[in-house]
Formats: C-alpha cells, sequence, structure tokens
C-alpha cells in the first residue's frame, strides 16, 4: 500500500530465558496509514508492547532475538539501522507515549526542561527558542499556567497533569507517528475521557498518525478507525470499528466482546466468559494459540495454524472456520442491532 | 426487593493523620446493605471506598459514627468471642490476587487459614476435605491444594482468594477490586463465579470498583463517591436511567462504550480539571470546582444527604 507511512512486515521477535526461547511475537505484518489510528488490542502477554518497543528499538539487546521481518518507516527498513541512526528517528520522527507517566518523566528535572530536551537534541534551536517551543507545547496539552509550570517537578503535578507533559514531550518534535503504548490505563476515567480528547484534537491539528496499543474495548471505539486483535504473539483479525464490533469472523474477538458487560445493557443479558486462560508463550504449540480455549474447535487447528484470510479490503482473520471444509457455525449475537442496522447491511 | 438490613452504615467517618494536616478519607457517610442483595462502590482513586470497606470490617479503626451488623454496633466494644464471631460473618477479597496470597504457604494452608483459626477442633483430614470442596466450587481441584501461588495465574489466584474468604461460611463479603488486575477475558469469569456463590449462598456483597460498567453490571444498588463523601445512590438501573448528580451523569458519560455505533450518538461531558486534593478539599460542595452546575450557595453550604425519591439518595444542591 503506497499511504502506509510505518509498515510491519512479517515481524518474530522472541526473548532469551532461562527457560528457552519465549516467542513474544510471531509474524506480525499491519500497516499504519497517513493521519490514521490504529489500535493494537490484546490482553497480557499478547505481544502488543513488545511490537511497539520493538518499532522504537526499546527492548533490551542482550536478550531480544529479532528472528525475521522487516519494519519499513517512509521506505527505510529501521530494523537494519544502528544505534546513531535510530536516535535520529527517535523522539522526533515517531514517538511514543507509556503507560505510567511517574515512571517515564525524571523525577528530578523540572518539567520545561524535560520537555525542552527533545527540542534541542533533534532540531537547530537556541535555548530561547527551545523554551518558547516548550511552553507552547505545554500551552497545546492544556497545562494551565504553562510559564509557571515550566518550573516544576513531576512530583507537582497529577496523574492526568504528567499525562500531558509525556504528550508534550512525544509532540516535541513533530512526530508522523505517535506511539500510545496504554496511555489511559493508570488514569481515572473522567481523566481518561480528557486524555483520549486532548489526542484526537492533536491529530486533527498537526494530521500525526498514531498507533494506540491497549486491552480496553472502549479506547479503541472512541480513538481509532482500525482495529488489529493480537493473541499470543500474533495479530488474529483486522478491520475497521464496524467490521470488528458487527462483522467480526474470530472466535476470539466474539469472546472478547461477549465478556465485557457494556453501560447501555441490560442486567439480564449474561457475560459469556472465554473459558481458561491465555496460552505460556514460552510453552507454544504448532496450530492456532486459541485452540485451547476456543469453543469451536476442530481437529486441526490443534497442528495447523490457519492463514490469513482476507474477507474485504481492510478485514482479515486468521482462523479454520474460513476455510470451506470447515463447518458453517452461527455468529453469537454482537449486539448493535438497535442502530441503523438496516442502512449498513 | 429483599427489605432486611444486614449492614448499616451510619455518619461513618475516618480521617488520616498525615503530618500536622488531617486526610478525611471519609467523611460522614450514611448507608444500608441489605440482605442478599450486592451493593457496588464506585468512585475515582482517592475518593475513600476502600477505606470505608476497610472501615466496616474493623481494619481500619472509625474516627467517627457507626457500624450495625444485625443490629450490633461492631464499633463499640466488643468482648474477644464476639470479635471472633464478627470476623466470621465479614470476609474480604482482595483487588491484588498477587499481594494478597502468602507466596511461601500452599494452597491448602491459605484457603484453611480461617477454619484453622475459628474451628480450633477440626481434624486435619476434615480441613482437608473442606479445602478440597472449597477448591471445586470456586472451580478449581484438589490437586491444586499442594501448590504454591506462583503456580497459578491471576484469575486462579482470585479463584484461591474466594476460596479463601468462604471457608468460614461467611454472610457478608467485601470485595475490593475483586477485577481489577484480571484480564477483560477472566474478568467474565471471576464476575460469573462471584453472582453464581451469592445465587447459591445467599451471600451480601460490598462490591468496591472504578469499573462503572462491571459495577452496574453485578449490582442491584449502586453508590458513588467523590472525594470522601457519597454524592449519590440508587438502584444500577435508575442510575443509568435517570442519573441525578452531576458527578455520576459526567461519570457516566466518560465511560467508553465498546460498540461504535452507539458511541457515535452519545454526548460527553468532559470534566475540567482534576480531582483536588482530600487534604485540601474545596469548601461547601467538594465536587463544586468541576462542576459546570455550579452556584453561590455551593461554595457556602455541603450539601445535606436527601432521598430524592423512592430509594434515590443525592446530596446535591440541585435537588
Amino acid at each position: 500500500m503506497t499511504d502506509a507511512i510505518l509498515s510491519v512486515e512479517n515481524l518474530d521477535v522472541s526473548f532469551q530465558s532461562h527457560n528457552g526461547l519465549i516467542r513474544a511475537v510471531r509474524g506480525v505484518n499491519f500497516d499504519l496509514k497517513k493521519g490514521e489510528t490504529l489500535a493494537i488490542v490484546g490482553e497480557s502477554g499478547s505481544g502488543k508492547s513488545v511490537t511497539a518497543k520493538s518499532i522504537m528499538q526499546l527492548l533490551p539487546k542482550k536478550t531480544t532475538v529479532i528472528n525475521n521481518g522487516s519494519i519499513v518507516y517512509e521506505g527505510e527498513d529501521l530494523l537494519t539501522y544502528n544505534k546513531k541512526e535510530i536516535e535520529k528517528i527517535r523522539g522526533s520522527e515517531i514517538s511514543m507515549v507509556f503507560q505510567d507517566p511517574m515512571t517515564s518523566l525524571n523525577p528530578t528535572m523540572k518539567i520545561g526542561k524535560q520537555v525542552m530536551e527533545g527540542i534541542i537534541k533533534h532540531q537547530d534551536v537556541s535555548k530561547k527558542e527551545a523554551i518558547t517551543k516548550a511552553k507552547e507545547l505545554l500551552e497545546l496539552v492544556g497545562i494551565p499556567n504553562a510559564e509557571d509550570r515550566m518550573s516544576s517537578y513531576p512530583h507537582e503535578f497529577s496523574g492526568g497533569m504528567r499525562q500531558r507533559v509525556v504528550i508534550a514531550m512525544a509532540l516535541a518534535c513533530d512526530p508522523k507517528v505517535l506511539i500510545a503504548d496504554e496511555p489511559t490505563t493508570a488514569l481515572d476515567v473522567t481523566i481518561q475521557a480528557q486524555i483520549l480528547d486532548l489526542m484526537k484534537d492533536i491529530q486533527k491539528k498537526t494530521g500525526t498518525s498514531i498507533l494506540i496499543i491497549t486491552h480496553d474495548l472502549g479506547v479503541v471505539v472512541n480513538m481509532a478507525q482500525r482495529i488489529a486483535v493480537m493473541y499470543a504473539g500474533q495479530i488474529v483479525e483486522t478491520g475497521t470499528l464496524e467490521e470488528l464490533f458487527y462483522e467480526s469472523n474470530h472466535p476470539y474477538t466474539w469472546g472478547l466482546l461477549q465478556s465485557m458487560p457494556k453501560l447501555h445493557q441490560d442486567r439480564s443479558v449474561p457475560l459469556i466468559p472465554i473459558s481458561g486462560s491465555p496460552p505460556d508463550v514460552s510453552q507454544l504449540h504448532d496450530g492456532c494459540p486459541f485452540a485451547a480455549r476456543c469453543p469451536y474447535v476442530m481437529k486441526v487447528c490443534h497442528s495447523h495454524m490457519p492463514d490469513q484470510s482476507k474477507l474485504s479490503e481492510t478485514h482479515s482473520v486468521a482462523c479454520w472456520l474460513q476455510d470451506e471444509r470447515a463447518p458453517r457455525v452461527e455468529k453469537p449475537d454482537l449486539g448493535g442491532e438497535t442502530v441503523d442496522r438496516t442502512e449498513t447491511s | 426487593m429483599i427489605e432486611q438490613k444486614l449492614v448499616e452504615v451510619k455518619n461513618l467517618k475516618k480521617h488520616f493523620k498525615v503530618g500536622k494536616k488531617q486526610l478525611k478519607a471519609v467523611d460522614d457517610v450514611t448507608f444500608d446493605i441489605y440482605e442478599g442483595e450486592t451493593l457496588g462502590l464506585v468512585g475515582e482513586s482517592g475518593c475513600g471506598k476502600s477505606t470505608i470497606g476497610r472501615t466496616i470490617l474493623n481494619l481500619y479503626h472509625a474516627s467517627g459514627g457507626d457500624v450495625l451488623y444485625k443490629g450490633k454496633n461492631l464499633q463499640e466494644k466488643l468482648t474477644p468471642k464476639e470479635e471472633k464471631q464478627y470476623q466470621e460473618k465479614m470476609q474480604m477479597i482482595f483487588q491484588d490476587p498477587y499481594s494478597s496470597l502468602d507466596p511461601r504457604s500452599t494452597v491448602l494452608d491459605i484457603v484453611s487459614e480461617g477454619l484453622r483459626i475459628h474451628r480450633p477442633k477440626m481434624m486435619k483430614k476434615e480441613l482437608s476435605e473442606r479445602v478440597y470442596e472449597l477448591l471445586e466450587l470456586v472451580g478449581l481441584s484438589k490437586n491444586h491444594a499442594k501448590r504454591y501461588p506462583h503456580e497459578f495465574s491471576g484469575g486462579q489466584r482470585q479463584r484461591i482468594g474466594i476460596a479463601r474468604s468462604l471457608a468460614v461460611n461467611p454472610e457478608f463479603i467485601i470485595a475490593d477490586e475483586p477485577i481489577a488486575a484480571l484480564d477483560v477475558s477472566i474478568q467474565a469469569q471471576v464476575v460469573n463465579l462471584l453472582k453464581e456463590l451469592q445465587r447459591d449462598r445467599g451471600l451480601t456483597y460490598l462490591f468496591i470498583a472504578h469499573d462503572l460498567s462491571m459495577v452496574k453490571y453485578i449490582s442491584d444498588r449502586v453508590a458513588v463517591m467523590y472525594l470522601g463523601k457519597m454524592v449519590e445512590l440508587t438502584t444500577s438501573e435508575e442510575l443509568y436511567q435517570d442519573p441525578l448528580h452531576p458527578y455520576t451523569k459526567a461519570l457516566m458519560s466518560a465511560v467508553p462504550i465498546p460498540d461504535p455505533r452507539i458511541e457515535q450518538q452519545r454526548e460527553r461531558i468532559i470534566l475540567t480539571g482534576d480531582l483536588p486534593s482530600p487534604m485540601n478539599p474545596p469548601s461547601g460542595c467538594s465536587f463544586r470546582t468541576r462542576c459546570p452546575l455550579a452556584k453561590d450557595i455551593c461554595a457556602e453550604v455541603a450539601p445535606e444527604w436527601k432521598e430524592v425519591k423512592k430509594g434515590h439518595h443525592v446530596a446535591c444542591h440541585l435537588y
């Protein structure tokens, strides 16, 4: 695809551990298009953060093995870059917002200085200009009295304000790609709503592409246009919001949607949990990793991994149920019928 | 609706000393919990919801007010025998299944601890029989009894915590964020288990959580807290259909609904500003600094806790 700003192709990342090789990410493919927001959804241990971190080369060098794949940003494979080259990209072209705003800020350094750090490193500006720019950024992310707050320390800010500072730092060099790893997980809901709004606002103003990583489907609906669902290091389904929420085809996606209570739903609608627990990624077998928990499991699922089947231009799924030899299963009711179903179908 | 009061909380206060200042974690809260119901308690971090749970169980000593259990005031001086008796009736499930289980004890020891204290005459064999029974009840098996907590996943550990709390046949369980540390697909398993146990054993729950959709789903009634005060209390249906307090409305609208078509049509109330410091709460109504509808009176007088409709309590000057 030509309009992709970042494409991850066949990425395969493992870690060395005492128990042997842990295959955290196994053959992941996706494109991030210009100006869009793509969400990677998955449970803990599904490899979503590892994927994000390998784009930025933030994984520990000693124990990480990237066996395969490429991460193409504007025509160049980032995986072939050396330390110096990646540092030029990191923080200027592609930047990242982490989950915990307390640990991603330096507690002994004034906020203003932390925001200026990236500006001075990547841009050819005088200190004075950097100060003005930092002030503007803090204003952009909605910090009141930005000028005075420049000389405050992180502990003087609340969680939501800290996350705003982290976003200001990430935006310092007008990045083309913003990677947000669980940006609101540590925040309260009313503050989460503020931060999500802020990120959408900034995207409107600057046209940044956002890759958001989250386990919260509610956040996804608010932010993203497209979703990739990860399970045990693989992308099992990708599609637009509509496709994944109303026409999804993977039993794991169904399970996720059915196990969450929705605020507008009646209490009598039962929650249908996914039985069992996520697999141990250090002991993966051949075949589909979801097979052990899948209510529609077939013999083939235990021995062979299904290929990605393309259902539409944007929608693809890796499941044996798509095979023509598979029995037809009835999809569970995923809701959403109440609104405009007739218009769209 | 069951109308028998099991727990009555009256003007409960819990103040902590922080340096020379007072932190009013729970400030004058009054509510009842009926037998067999699930009362949900929601609020943002630091609003005092966990402190309420712990104060009811006497894990913290209340700074003022009373907690009545079946009419008996637990804040009065109890004899050791009485104290034990109430400890048996009231149990707790904790948030973090990693830190609430002793890593050096086997599951058998963890689950049977309460039994060893409250039923000292129980024989060893009887004890382990009872533990096996409990493990099966929460969806684990007998074979798990000899293992250590690190051998289990988060969801399984939470099941062990639940088995432990059920060991002494309690009537009332306080579940403090029991699913917050679990993955989405596992949360539903634990919630279903809690519901099933309630149905089979007539348990009463105080379910403390920050996740409003889950609380609404599991609870019969929901109480909303803000900065140490209760601002609204009503049935979970009514709370969703007709929230009264401006904070409840904002909280409700901030919860994202995982359904794109519904989400598109929602109007969002975005609160400005942050939670004020509980060390230094605003005068009058503590929500007034973020309230879009604040009037002059809100800064002067704290609103009263009143019943505006049958079973619907709210503390706000608008009503």
